[in-house]
């Protein structure tokens, strides 16, 4: 029987993080709703630069 | 007539310098002095870093825009200002010397009515003994930089498609560098192009920061809205990291590089090493090192700057304890408080201290970064210098119209974390204000409904989108001045 190397996910900062789930990495790069966080995303910077100084 | 001089045409500079010259017209003179015949858009040298963009997407040369612009540009660096003039003329002057052509080492007397000085960061490799281009780490702090990192990124990368395992070192290179963002950025992207070559198993990328903790970029870290939670950026970027197999070492300050091997020093006061193959580590900043004169030749330098070489302004310098730092501590006007027609732009100007905690190792090594002010902010209080100026100049104002603090500005900072059109992801995160302000906002330093942190394809068009806006601004193309800092 092959020994298959376990891996336990704990014990170490870097397994501590979240993860995003297939879901959310489907969304992140779905080209229409990404299209719209792209308007979005725009609109709220410039608001924010707009503001920034008198 | 008035005659303003601007010394470097970085962000802050060169934006001062165009919106001094559009406002004054051709009745008043603007002058630059720059030692590098180029801009940069510094944001984009981390994809040349990877090979995605070339030095001359990222660059253009200068003479051509002042030219247009009817500024006069001359290639040298300043040594000196005089700001009450010499033995000879109570004329305020800048001493430069030209570094490259027929006048190159020639010393030139300017004279001023105003003067900015957006001299930017001097790249202190130094102050880590082996840190550096010229010896054991790359940078991508300048786009010649970032051209050298590539070449070496291309070998490691070569080495594991033939087989070899590599160590990728990215970080901060001195205890209290700063620019986390922009090393983070890169990690990010190399991480993005061994997976794009299906590597992985042949990487081990190393994050290793002189943050308390990850997602402090130099501001304290922050907050955002997320998921339904109120997160501190740093699950942000832990999250981030763990997700491109980048494993970290943090409150770790590098004090000393051999080849293939960093030497840092942790918070608790062990000394470590960290073998590499590749290591991109951000080096300190400083100030261009800039002296001053008075009229007799006595020299003044500790009146106009700082220890570090960064410009005293509008600022409140009073030492006191992290616990009673406020907001209102941050410079409005960037005006010097002796000599109130010079200003500080960008980088060049001292901050009245950090905005992250300031921390010491248990050997007594101060360990924190330095803030940023880079980027957005950079180009804000050049343009409200500029204003200020062309205010005093036209109307004879006596009093500050434009105001830009730190302390009530917002900015964006979007990390990318992949690039491609299809493929490329960015971090994008914004935070109002950039330095905290824990009267306003008690719970959580900042605005929290004007913090985003979101990761996606999104955020690197926006990214791609401000590259091209940027550098249309910069060189003056039509409307211009229409495009925001």
């Amino acid at each position: 029987m092959e020994n298959k190397k376990i891996i336990v996910r704990g014990y170490k900062d870097e397994f501590y993080p979240p993860i995003p789930t297939r879901g959310t990495k489907f969304w992140r790069g779905c080209f229409i709703y990404q299209i719209y966080k792209f308007f979005v995303l725009n609109y709220k910077i410039m608001m924010m630069v707009v503001k920034g100084h008198s | 007539m008035s005659k303003v001089v601007v010394l470097g045409a970085g962000i802050s500079g060169h934006t001062a310098a165009a919106f001094l010259k559009k406002k004054l017209g051709k009745k008043h003179e603007v002058v630059v002095v720059s030692p590098n015949s180029y801009y940069q858009w510094v944001p984009s040298n981390i994809w040349v870093g990877i090979g995605q963009m070339t030095i001359d997407q990222v660059r253009f040369k200068l003479d051509k825009v002042y030219k247009k612009w009817k500024i006069d540009y001359k290639q040298a660096k300043a040594i000196s200002i005089n700001p009450e003039g010499d033995a000879n003329s109570k004329r305020p002057f800048v001493s430069i010397e030209y570094v490259v052509g027929e006048k190159q080492g020639q010393i030139e007397k300017v004279d001023y009515d105003y003067l900015v000085n957006a001299t930017g960061p001097k790249l202190n490799f130094e102050a880590t003994p082996g840190l550096g281009p010229d010896q054991h780490t790359v940078s991508v702090c300048s786009y010649d930089h970032a051209a050298h990192a590539w070449e070496k990124l291309q070998e490691a990368l070569q080495k594991m498609e033939q087989g070899e395992h590599q160590t990728f070192l990215i970080g901060t290179g001195h205890r209290m560098a700063t620019c986390q963002g922009a090393a983070f950025e890169y990690a990010l992207n190399v991480a993005f192009e061994v997976k794009k070559r299906k590597l992985e198993h042949l990487a081990d990328i190393v994050w290793i920061t002189n943050e308390y903790e990850l997602g402090d970029f130099g501001m304290g870290g922050a907050f955002v809205k997320r998921g339904g939670y109120i997160t501190p950026t740093r699950v942000f970027a832990e999250s981030i990291l763990a997700e491109y197999g980048i494993r970290w070492i943090k409150k770790a300050g590098v004090y000393k590089v051999e080849e293939k091997l960093a030497h840092y020093e942790t918070l608790a006061g062990e000394y470590k090493t960290q073998k590499f193959d590749f290591a991109m580590l951000i080096p300190g900043f400083a100030g261009a090192g800039i002296k001053a004169f008075d009229a007799k030749g006595e020299d003044i330098t500790s009146v106009l700057f700082k220890p570090n070489g960064f410009m005293t302004v509008d600022a409140d310098y009073t030492a006191k304890p992290f616990e009673e730092w406020k907001a209102s501590d941050w410079p409005e006007t960037y005006e010097n408080p002796t000599y109130k027609n010079i200003f500080a732009a960008g980088i060049a100007f001292a901050p009245p201290h950090s905005i992250s905690k300031p921390m010491e190792t248990a050997n007594g090594n101060p360990m924190f970064p330095a803030p940023p002010r880079t980027g957005m902010p950079s180009g804000v209080i050049g343009k409200v210098i500029a204003l200020n100026i062309v205010d005093k100049i036209k109307k004879g104002a006596t009093t500050y119209k434009h105001r830009a603090s730190m302390g009530r500005m917002s900015a964006a900072c979007i990390v990318s974390a992949g690039y491609g059109i299809r493929h490329g992801q960015a971090a994008t995160m914004t935070v109002s204000p950039v330095v905290q302000d824990w009267e306003k906002y008690p719970d959580w330093g900042r605005d929290i409904n004007a913090t985003v942190g979101e990761v996606g394809l999104a955020g690197h068009w926006i990214k791609l989108f401000l590259h091209y806006m940027f550098m249309h601004k910069a060189k003056g193309y039509p409307f211009w001045w229409l495009l925001p800092e």
